[in-house]
Parts: structure tokens; sequence; C-alpha cells
């Protein structure tokens, strides 16, 4: 997975036990190819594999944690 | 957009009447004391205090359209409104001493607040409109939401001027992706008015609120409280960060109970954009708002903590108070009678 346009320098972040979080991307590229757009100055990239909503966070690593 | 129209709600109690009256009228100081003397010791819960206190706020976002501007800061609403507001802190610093003090033994305060929300005990809507809610449940859930989602981020704006640095800048990425990243289709209060529409109700400002029991509209008012007072500032980044943590999982089970009841699309947007939104808010607000506001004011970090319980305490009450209700089979709005389809009531707000 990739982050980012030519032209910027993403800023990450990543988060104990949570997600990375990446400033300024233009767009991610995931294992299949996919471009995804990126539309919000920040984003969380899923860490722990159990998204729903790959390859963005959606919150799922609390209840694995929880578990 | 249409131009939308807000009118004063009409009075559930002494305490509203009075504001609605002092609202109307030119406020009569003579008549304060008076009016003082009829605020109850606990007004978290209470329906005519937190109606009244609505009003006092709403001044300060949009008004009414029935009342004088002018009135936002008059001195006799406002000295009635510091009444009401110091027994509302009073009672939420109380009711949350107890796990502040147990949360400040960790030192990361982020930490801190993942874990608060972790182990709250409150009983959870997103999970049973998920699996068991009916339509009219469902309605009725999103008509509470709207008092406070119809505004979302705006009580937080207030918090830009009073905060320096990181925590200003954190703060500005969060409002900059809620207020639509600079396209106004996107914004997400008028994403949860497309969602109201899409359901069949009314998505106009304030539509609901003579439907909102006291608990429903203590989560509005709570929120205004942290957000108009500089002094508790500190209280209203850990408020954010606790809604913004407990958003991202509830916001799919909401999707999900909607598409199960059969709505589209256009009704579930609102709460998938929530999803991944919020999944970022939620470590931008903990770890850089309240993080970075910490490590500069460390004489707030109670207060942020505070703040992170505050609103735990009081969506555990809305839960429970609309769970509750429809565990009886009853309507969990303030009126009795409605079904959530065809409310319309007398003085409330038109589109």
């Amino acid at each position: 997975m990739t982050a980012g346009d030519d032209d910027i320098r993403p800023e990450l972040r990543v988060c104990p036990d949570g997600p990375m979080l990446v400033r300024g991307a233009g767009t991610v590229t995931t294992d299949d190819g996919v471009e995804h757009r990126v539309g919000r100055p920040v984003i969380a990239l899923c860490r722990c594999g159990l998204s729903t909503r790959a390859p963005y966070c959606d919150g799922t690593h609390k209840a694995q944690r929880n578990r | 957009m249409t131009q939308e129209i807000l009118l004063l709600p009409s009075p559930r109690g002494p305490l509203s009447r009075w504001c609605v009256e002092a609202l109307t009228n030119a406020p009569d100081i003579a008549a304060l004391s008076s009016a003082v003397d009829l605020v109850p010791p606990d007004v978290l819960s209470d329906d005519d205090a937190q109606l009244a206190l609505w009003m006092l706020y709403e001044m300060h976002y949009l008004g009414f359209d029935d009342v004088d501007p002018a009135r936002e800061w008059d001195p006799t609403l406002l000295s009635f409104r510091r009444e009401l507001e110091r027994r509302f802190e009073r009672e939420l610093r109380e009711r949350t001493s107890s796990v502040v003090d147990d949360a400040l033994t960790t030192p990361d305060v982020a930490q801190a607040i993942f874990d608060l929300c972790a182990q709250d005990q409150s009983p959870a809507v997103a999970a049973y409109a998920r699996r068991t809610a009916d339509r009219r449940e469902m309605l009725e859930l999103l008509m509470h939401r709207s008092v406070y989602q119809l505004k979302e981020a705006d009580p937080q704006t207030w918090l830009i001027p009073r905060l320096r640095g990181r925590a200003k800048a954190a703060l500005l990425q969060i409002q900059y992706d809620e207020y639509g990243c600079g396209r106004a289709e996107e914004v997400h209060q008028t994403l949860f008015a497309n969602t109201l529409a899409a359901c069949g109700l009314d998505p106009g400002y304030g539509a609901y609120v003579e439907d909102a029991p006291g608990t429903t509209l203590a989560l509005s008012n709570a929120v205004s409280l942290l957000g108009l007072h500089r002094r508790l500032r500190g209280a209203a980044a850990g408020y954010y960060a606790a809604v913004e943590a407990t958003s991202s999982m509830p916001s799919r089970k909401m999707s999900q109970g909607l598409t199960r009841l059969g709505f589209g699309p256009e009704a579930t947007y609102f709460f998938d954009e929530h999803v991944e939104a919020d999944s970022v808010h939620e470590q931008l607000a903990a770890r850089e708002l309240c993080g970075s506001l910490v490590q500069d004011r460390p004489d707030l970090h109670r207060d942020v903590l505070f703040g992170a319980a505050a609103y735990l305490l009081v969506e555990g009450l809305f839960a429970t108070a609309v769970l509750d209700a429809w565990e009886a089979g009853a309507t969990s709005l303030y009126r009795s009678g409605a079904d959530g389809t065809d409310a319309p009531a007398v003085g409330r707000v038109t589109a």
C-alpha cells in the first residue's frame, strides 16, 4: 500500500493500538492496484487488518482489543 | 438552501415559560429572583430546565425569528442562564468525579480518554438500532439526534480562539472535515439533514426540539455549556474527544440498522461517512487536541477528563431514557402519542 502524490510529502503518525494517520496524501493505492482518491486532509489507515472499510480505519481495532 | 424559520418552542413548565416571556417581551430584572427560585437543584434530566437552557443557548447560534437578536446579551437572561448552568455543571462534576479520579492515574491523557470510553457501561442505543429497532423507533432516534446533529461541530468552533498552537491546529483539522472541507454539500450538518429527509422526516433546524425530552436536550446543552465558557475549554476538548471516540462503530451500527429497515444510501450516507471520518477525528481529538492541550496546560488535565466523562454520562442518560421507554412499549419522545411520521406541533419550526 502506498500513499501520496509525487509533488507532496505526506506526514505520518502511528497511533499505538490504532491506525496510521496520514496527512497530505492525494491518493492511496491498495495491493489490488486500486487507487483511492483522498477526500479529507488527514486519513487513518487500518493497521490491524480488520477494517470493513479498508484501506481506511473503521475503529474495529477497539473491539478486537477489548475481546 | 431554503430559508429556515425557527420560532420559540411551547413552554413545558415554569422555567421555559419564564424564558419564552422574557425573550418575547423585555425581561424584568425585578422578576429574576423569583424565577431563579423555581430552578430545581437537579437540572440534568429535567424537561423544563433543559428546554429553558436550550432556548437561552440557541440565542448564540441561529437565534429565533420571533426574538429580538439583542436579547443574546441581555444581562437578566444571562443571569438566569447562569443559575441553570451552575446547577448543571455541579451535577455533571459530582456524577463524574470518581471516574475522573481513576482516569487521572493514567498518565497519557489520550489513553485515559480511550479507556474511559471503553469502560463505559451505559446501554448503547446504536446496538439496539442495528439489530432490534422497528421503523418507528429508528425514526424517533433520528428525531432525538437531530437536536444536536443539525449543529454538529458548531459548539466546538467556539474553542478555536481559546487555544494556541498545536491544539488549535488539531481542532481546525477536525472542524475543516466536519464542515465539508470547503464543499457545502459535504457539511456534516447537511448530511444529517439529508438523512432526515431520506427517512421522511423534517430536515429543518430545530424541527424536533419540542419532541425532545430533557435527556436529549442535555446532550446539546452540555456541549453548549462547555463551548461558551473559556474557563471550561479543557472540558470542551475532552468532551469532543469522547464524542469522536465513541462514534465510528456506533455509526456503522446505525447504518446497518437503517439498511435492515429498508432505507437506502441517501439515509445511511451520514453514518457511513462518520465511520471513516471519526476514526480519524478520534485520534486527532484525543492525541493532538487533548494531548497537546494538557502538555501545554497541565492545569487543564482534570477538566479534559471531566469533559470526556461528562459526555459519557449524558449520552448514557439519554440512551437509558430512550431504551427504557421502548422497553415499556411507549414513545421515547417528549410528547406522548407522536409516532414520528406525522408529528407537527403547534408553534414549532417550519422549513
